[in-house]
């Protein structure tokens, strides 16, 4: 049986190129349609690599029972990546697949929220990055269902059913370790204030936001920010946890500028297609 | 001679879910609809969740199923919307469900996102799911998610079983 080609293969290249045969140029920056795309990988990516960094505690979590929530989180978000990937690539035309784009992009073509790559850390820290994002993602979603566009509008009803139920859990979790044990709350604590400064960069707009929103496509960053406060000031307070008061906010991921992490998860996430051109089963 | 459409629907119940057996893909309310396109069968299925790893082996089986019959030009379309609700899982299959051991949706208890969750919790409504085995409804909720996305994990108080509940979306 031949073996599958790998970096070794001389024509490893040829593969690269015959799998860009094709392909119509780049869209070109400025238009409604690149907007779009860029748009819809930076909802794609998010859900890509929260999902990536969640699957990461496959095996490791606590108890058995939070493993297996932890693996169905990540599987609701994958399966959410392939429909916004799946939709840039049908928007760009060029033939690129939402697996195409998952694993044959390098760190500065994706445009995740810094948020979504801090590293797990524990336990406790990861359900904190989660309820952080699931917050901001919910009313995202709720929004994005009166996109003029109906194939935004039907991924973002599908997407959003799953979501209702990650906040739900994510909520929940940060109340019972915040209000937990002395141990769990100063970890709680701990996670919000690290966590903090990475969360703004969800409520800035960059010029393609405003176009898209000024399109009726997708809803403006910061008018997700009053659902995202009111929910955050309920369960901290529940959770017996201070909101730190400063507003300072990481930017860069939306523009592809990431942090060093974000090469780790990649190499990890992207090892088999880089290292196997080609290859599917 | 092609077969008629309600023929086609017969031999798709007969298709049983890949993760719970007892129940077929009609049963589940996933086939959104049958038509012939001149020599070409379209069926057009939803996915239940999005990441559900099922999606694949359900399109493999229906297609299976019916090349097994004979249909040659077969076309499987994917519908998103309307997103698939568990009020579509017929009520004789919310029977099988309890029998097979695994507590069946209770309509109209979809989660709204966190602000509806804890206003449920406040006002002392939170969900009650009976136990299959036993039928009591002196249980608790484990997990938010189950074996699968679309279940969660709960335990019977007085007979102890632990159990999946499909989760209402």
């Amino acid at each position: 049986m031949p073996s599958l080609p790998d970096v070794m293969t001389p024509d490893a290249e040829a593969l690269a190129k015959a799998a860009g045969n094709g392909a119509r140029a780049p869209l070109a920056a400025g238009t409604l349609a690149h907007d779009l795309f860029t748009g819809l990988t930076r909802l794609g990516d998010n859900a890509l690599i929260l999902g990536h960094r969640v699957s990461e505690w496959c095996g490791h979590a606590p108890v058995l029972e939070e493993d297996i929530a932890l693996a169905n989180v990540a599987l609701d978000l994958i399966g959410q990546t392939q429909l916004w990937l799946g939709l840039a690539g049908e928007v760009e035309g060029r033939g690129r697949s939402a697996d195409n784009l998952a694993f044959l992009r390098d760190a500065w073509h994706f445009s995740n929220i810094l948020l979504v790559e801090r590293p797990n850390r524990d336990f406790g820290h990861t359900l904190m990055r989660q309820f952080l994002f699931d917050a901001w993602h919910q009313p995202m979603l709720k929004a994005l269902e009166d996109s003029n566009d109906a194939r935004i509008a039907e991924i973002a009803a599908k997407a959003g059913k799953e979501v209702a139920y990650h906040l739900e859990r994510s909520a929940d979790l940060v109340i019972r370790l915040g209000d937990g044990t002395e141990e769990s709350h100063a970890r709680m604590q701990d996670a919000l204030e690290r966590l903090w400064p990475w969360t703004g960069e969800a409520f800035v707009a960059d010029d393609i936001d405003l176009r898209l929103a000024e399109a009726g496509l997708m809803p403006a960053p910061e008018s997700l920010r009053p659902v995202w406060d009111a929910t955050l000031t309920e369960v901290l307070s529940e959770a017996t946890l201070t909101t730190p008061d400063s507003t300072f906010a990481h930017t860069g991921g939306k523009q592809g500028r990431h942090t060093e992490d974000m090469g780790h998860i990649l190499s990890s996430m992207q090892w088999l297609q880089r290292a196997y051109p080609g290859a599917t089963w | 001679m092609q077969p008629d459409t309600e023929q086609v629907w017969r031999w798709l119940s007969e298709v049983p879910d890949p993760e719970i057996p007892v129940i077929s893909l009609t049963d589940l309310g996933i086939i959104r609809d049958v038509e012939w396109r001149g020599d070409t069968l379209v069926v057009t299925v939803t996915p239940t969740y999005s990441g559900c790893p099922a999606t694949g082996v359900i399109n493999l089986d229906i297609e299976q199923k019916l090349r097994e019959n004979g249909i040659d030009k077969l076309e499987l379309k994917r519908q998103l919307s309307p997103a698939w609700t568990t009020d579509w899982i017929a009520s004789e299959a919310k029977e099988k469900l309890r029998a097979y051991g695994i507590a069946p949706p209770i309509d109209g208890t979809a989660a709204a996102g966190v602000l509806a969750g804890r206003a449920r919790r406040m006002s002392g409504e939170e969900l009650t799911v009976p136990c299959p085995r036993c039928g009591s409804v002196n249980t608790a909720r484990v997990s938010q998610f189950g074996s699968t996305p679309c279940k969660a994990a709960y335990q019977c108080r007085d007979c102890l079983e632990p159990f999946d509940y499909f989760k209402c979306i």
